[in-house]
């Protein structure tokens, strides 16, 4: 067999190769992430770990609910934030700017991905923090300042994404609603977001995970503490700022370093639950 | 409220929505610039952290930063370019193609926290290697991974069919035609994408606490993989969170203009030619 035979048989099966080591991976973090974290049921109940608002692992309390709610919630009022400022951007972008500014938009929001997140948790800790300190009296830590950070986070996604999905609408759409004698704003509330609700909602989805799995700056912003928030400036904690708080506190192994990673197993089992809804919807079964 | 009247309202709103989110941007790029660059100076690049004093500077850190995401291009390019080159030129619609997407996306989506656990439990404990540049830098490969597979998968199916038919009708193998011509042909859009993964992966934190650790080298350049590498972004989290320096502030101010300098510079420096190549490569077809 001549070498470039040979070469093209064996790229194609190196590159299979790189593919199924993607599988791999994935199936390892499940299965790695997943033992370390089950461990944790040999000593804490389920029902403790999913129900009970009581963390004191120095008094064997293992309740997570606080984190979990935490995350839960922060990510929704995040949604509430981010959600109609880049779904209007992506609107203005799709089918208003020129192409200067579509371009100037484009780079905007590949800016806002580029920003690591400590410095938006930084900026967030510099400005928010103070300022809320001083209008409400209070730390200033809490849900209202990781939120307000998170919808500015989680813009990039939210915007590409249904921009996308706006402009790969066949133009006849338009031109039909135009021709009817509709002007640009009822065609785009009545025929395009209509027409474009799957990409839209995958959009929503594919945001609610990149803001459930954000770390840093919610770490930075949320306060921290075990408990129920009395208020949105009071402080409180979400299942990733609890991991990087208490991981270097505690041995590997210990019931405690296992219900960390029983956090983090929740997180994981979330983001891929979102990644088999944004399948649902592409396959139009949830619209 | 007319119609017309309507149309020119939506109009100004979601104008407004799209200037809201350059202002924004602007806004966190000289708020951050603004309070950073005076602490810029040769000694804070170069010199050692301190623990205790005041006056250390961010040169290891700085190094590290590089030489990690260095490490972690070198280590996801050969798995992430070869699975987008597998999914766009020889991937036909089979269960394996659907299970090699399923983990692409599952793996874009997971919490860079639970990647940083999955490295600690593999590579500081499974190996026994403690904190190290080399788990650190596997781990950040694993978040660059499915970037580069999207990107590489993108590019290549950009190039137009008939490329690919000329090149098979000269005799060339499936290989030869890939290499040849379809990747020639996407290169500009697979340095884009490559740019931002390298732009992301530097500002990367949550992956990095818990496998390359943070502590940095006294001395400025230190090549060893198995030393603990704290890198700027990391740096900038552990001066606000747990540091005892007294000029915490300073020195967080100066690592978070520095993390956007690179930012900038990765998205416009090295982003914006690369565009334009492709531009000037697809005759003006953006993306």
């Amino acid at each position: 067999m001549s070498t470039v035979r040979y070469q093209n048989r064996f790229m194609a099966t190196a590159l299979l190769g790189a593919s199924v080591l993607v599988i791999l991976t994935i199936l390892a973090i499940v299965s790695f992430v997943g033992r370390q974290g089950l461990l944790t049921f040999r000593d804490v109940s389920w029902q403790e770990f999913f129900l009970s608002p009581h963390w004191n692992p120095t008094n064997g309390q293992y309740g997570a609910l606080v984190f979990i709610l935490g995350s839960l919630g922060v990510t929704f009022l995040a949604l509430l934030f981010g959600t109609p400022l880049g779904l209007a951007a992506a609107i203005y972008m799709a089918k208003i700017a020129n192409a200067p500014m579509r371009d100037l938009l484009r780079t905007a929001t590949d800016l806002f991905v580029g920003i690591p997140s400590v410095v938006y948790g930084w900026i967030g800790l510099t400005v928010l923090v103070p300022a809320l300190q001083r209008w409400t009296g209070t730390s200033g830590f809490g849900l209202l300042p990781a939120a307000l950070v998170l919808g500015i986070m989680i813009l990039p996604t939210l915007v590409s994404i249904s921009e996308d999905a706006l402009r790969a609408l066949p133009v006849s759409l338009e031109e039909a609603s135009l021709a009817l004698g509709a002007t640009r704003w009822q065609t785009i509330w009545e025929v395009l977001l209509p027409a474009a609700r799957p990409g839209i909602l995958t959009a929503v989805v594919l945001a609610m995970a990149r803001a459930i799995g954000e770390t840093m700056a919610v770490q930075m912003l949320i306060g921290n503490t075990p408990q129920f928030p009395q208020s949105l400036v009071t402080p409180t904690s979400a299942l990733t700022s609890e991991i990087v708080v208490e991981m270097a506190n505690t041995p590997f192994g210990s019931t405690w370093n296992n219900a960390l990673f029983l956090m983090a197993l929740v997180l994981l089992l979330i983001s891929l639950a979102l990644i088999l809804i944004i399948r649902l919807i592409s396959r139009g079964r949830l619209t | 409220m007319s119609a017309k009247r309507a149309d020119r309202v939506a109009t100004a709103v979601l104008t407004l929505a799209a200037l809201s989110l350059i202002i924004i941007l602007a806004w966190f790029l000289l708020y951050v610039l603004v309070r950073g660059l005076p602490v810029l100076n040769w000694q804070f690049l170069t010199s050692p952290p301190r623990e205790l004093e005041a006056g250390g500077g961010v040169g290891p850190q700085l190094f590290n930063s590089f030489y990690l995401l260095f490490l972690s291009l070198l280590f996801s390019l050969p798995v992430g370019l070869g699975t987008g080159i597998y999914l766009a030129e020889y991937a036909r619609p089979s269960r394996l193609t659907d299970l090699v997407r399923l983990s692409v996306e599952s793996l874009a989506t997971v919490p860079s926290i639970v990647l940083g656990l999955f490295g600690m439990i593999i590579f500081v404990n499974f190996f026994g290697l403690g904190f190290t540049i080399l788990g650190g830098a596997l781990t950040l490969a694993l978040l660059n991974l499915p970037l580069l597979v999207r990107v590489t998968e993108e590019a290549l199916r950009a190039v137009p069919q008939s490329y690919r038919e000329a090149s098979l009708a000269l005799g060339a193998t499936q290989w030869q035609t890939i290499r040849r011509v379809v990747i020639p042909a996407a290169l500009p859009g697979i340095l884009t994408g490559i740019t931002l993964t390298a732009g992301r992966a530097l500002g990367e934190t949550a992956v990095l606490i818990y496998t390359a650790g943070t502590s940095a080298s006294r001395s400025l350049f230190n090549f060893d993989l198995f030393n603990s590498g704290e890198t700027l972004a990391v740096h900038l989290w552990y001066v606000r969170a747990e540091g005892l320096v007294p000029d915490a502030a300073r020195i967080a101010d100066g690592a978070a203009a520095l993390l956007i300098i690179a930012v900038l510079f990765f998205n416009l420096f090295l982003g914006v030619p690369t565009r334009l190549l492709h531009r000037r490569l697809t005759g003006g077809q953006s993306r």
